[in-house]
């Protein structure tokens, strides 16, 4: 549904304001996991430990943005289309804010890991999973900035690789430890990455149920794709069914 | 919905109104207190009401909401003849309370309006007393035999709008007397003193404050158990606090019918959406 203006100019300022201030959030979380996935994959402690400090800004506008959010419920009573948007910008926020977390988390273990000889085979497959968690999290941000739904699907969909690569991610560590115990420190802190990668995965999902949630007025959490695609989007369920 | 008038484009808007979106027709059919099929509204030339189709459900409270000049006090009025006071207002289609239809050539509208009462914008009691206010209707119907029975009635019709315990000390001062709130619960009692079977609000609370508001909201949900209730209102808040179904009227078209919260959340159609944000439509 394409908005028209509000008679209140103000009301669309306001709501311009939040959104954009969503945006920026949402800009410097994925520069934070970006950073954190540098640290993690060419050892740089420097730049973990930056990572692992750089979380306050991100937090205040998690704070400011639930604060105008419950300002305009307040005032405006929105319904329809822009209670749907401020909803899912509350939401999303928060998964947003968490994801802030998660890359503080992996600067933090990147500067840990140091640059031992034995770690280069075990981050090597960080690696795969790491830039696939952040490129959902780019995709998400963009379904988000421009309310693309079935962009959103689309992230929803390749998420699914994400639990599969921490699996074998976990089965490669686990042999890489069984090999030799003194590298069971290091493969802890890799695996500690590759969870706060997956959970950013997941949190990227999240953002892109309420992006879906905002646009289709439909809540489609704990719900399977193909249920979702049946639902909302019949034109991709045959395309899908097609390609199978 | 006739095909003409439905599919006629109205060149100040972009968007068409074919035909009602939503739920404008109950399921189940025995649910149905009154129904409009077919329902067209005139004065004299100008056609106010297109082909509205439309059930109000039993013990159901729907809200009608649109821009002023949208047809909405018209349709509410249509539905227990006000509209015959207006000489050249014309109504065709299809009317009915209970599968009969209202519009019957043997249909007395005084005794239609005594089973579809209406509370109006502001109130308007009689300049009697508070309890010949309340008696008014009974005694005109003929509803009791004799002043015990109507003692009980008023009684029983004030402590159902919620206003006996105010009152009761002062049933023989003037009505008018009262403040508006308690104007406007007089008024109710009075509606519902002649037992209707639906009550028609147009714009009951606009000239009360948040109180007293509430006071008339709290009331309306408590009487929705033994009555129907059709109410017309600017206000889009109250529509989503107290009706179970919204109605959208727009250029006397009736645009989309649904639950109230999914009007409120995620309506069907562009310019309920548009109205209900605020937006230009």
């Amino acid at each position: 549904m394409e908005d028209g203006e509000h008679i209140l100019q103000s009301y669309d300022q306001e709501l311009e304001e939040i959104r954009s201030k969503a945006l920026e959030m949402g800009g410097l979380v994925e520069k934070q996991v970006s950073n954190a996935l540098i640290a993690v994959l060419e050892r740089d402690t420097e730049l973990g430990e930056h990572v692992a400090a750089s979380d306050d800004e991100i937090n205040e506008l998690e704070v400011a943005i639930d604060e105008e959010c419950a300002s305009i419920i307040a005032r405006r009573q929105p319904a329809a289309g822009d209670l749907r948007l401020l909803l899912s910008i509350i939401k999303i926020t928060t998964d947003l804010e968490r994801i802030g977390d998660e890359a503080e988390k992996i600067g933090l273990y990147a500067s840990q890991l140091g640059t031992h000889a034995s770690n280069q085979g075990m981050s090597a497959q960080l690696q795969h999973l790491g830039t696939l968690a952040h490129s959902l999290l780019k995709l998400a941000l963009d379904a988000f900035a421009r309310m693309d739904d079935e962009q959103a699907m689309e992230v929803a969909r390749k998420s699914r690789d994400i639990g599969k690569e921490f699996d074998d991610l976990s089965r490669v560590l686990i042999t890489h430890m069984m090999d030799d115990t003194r590298n069971i420190k290091n493969a802890l802190r890799v695996i500690w990455c590759a969870r706060a990668f997956e959970r950013i995965g997941n949190h990227s999902t999240n953002i892109c149920e309420f992006v879906i949630y905002r646009v289709k007025g439909k809540d489609i959490r704990h719900t399977s794709l193909k249920k979702i695609r049946k639902k909302l989007y019949p034109d991709m369920a045959k395309d899908s069914d097609k390609k199978t | 919905m006739s095909t003409d008038t439905a599919t006629k484009k109205r060149d100040e808007f972009d968007v068409e109104i074919l035909d009602t979106v939503g739920q404008p027709l109950l399921k189940d059919q025995a649910e149905v207190k009154m129904a409009a099929r077919g329902c067209d509204v005139f004065y004299a030339d100008h056609q106010a009401i297109f082909g509205v189709d439309l059930d109000i459900g039993k013990n159901e409270i729907i809200a009608m909401i649109g821009p002023s000049g949208c047809g909405k006090s018209t349709f509410l009025r249509a539905l227990n003849r006000m509209n015959d006071t207006i000489d050249i207002c014309k109504v065709t289609g299809d009317l009915t309370l209970d599968g009969q239809d209202i519009y019957a050539k043997d249909q007395d509208p005084v005794l239609l309006r005594a089973r579809v009462g209406m509370v109006f914008q502001k109130p308007n009691p009689f300049p009697k007393s508070i309890y010949d206010n309340v008696a008014y209707g009974a005694r005109l119907h003929g509803l009791v035999t004799n002043k015990s029975e109507l003692d009980d009635l008023v009684e029983a019709s004030l402590t159902k709008a919620g206003l006996f315990k105010e009152v009761k000390d002062s049933l023989l001062k003037p009505g008018t007397g009262l403040s508006g709130g308690q104007q406007q619960r007089l008024c109710i009692a009075r509606t519902i003193a002649v037992d209707p079977e639906v009550i028609l609000m147009d714009e009951p609370t606009s000239a009360l404050d948040p109180i007293a508001t509430a006071i008339i909201e709290e009331l309306m949900d408590e009487l929705r158990h033994n009555y129907t209730i059709a109410i017309v209102t600017h206000s889009m808040q109250q529509a989503a606090r107290i009706s179970q179904r919204t109605a959208y009227f727009h250029l006397g078209k009736l645009v989309e019918v649904n639950a109230t919260n999914t009007v409120f959340t995620n309506p069907e159609h562009k310019l309920t959406e548009n109205y209900i944000t605020g937006r230009f439509g």
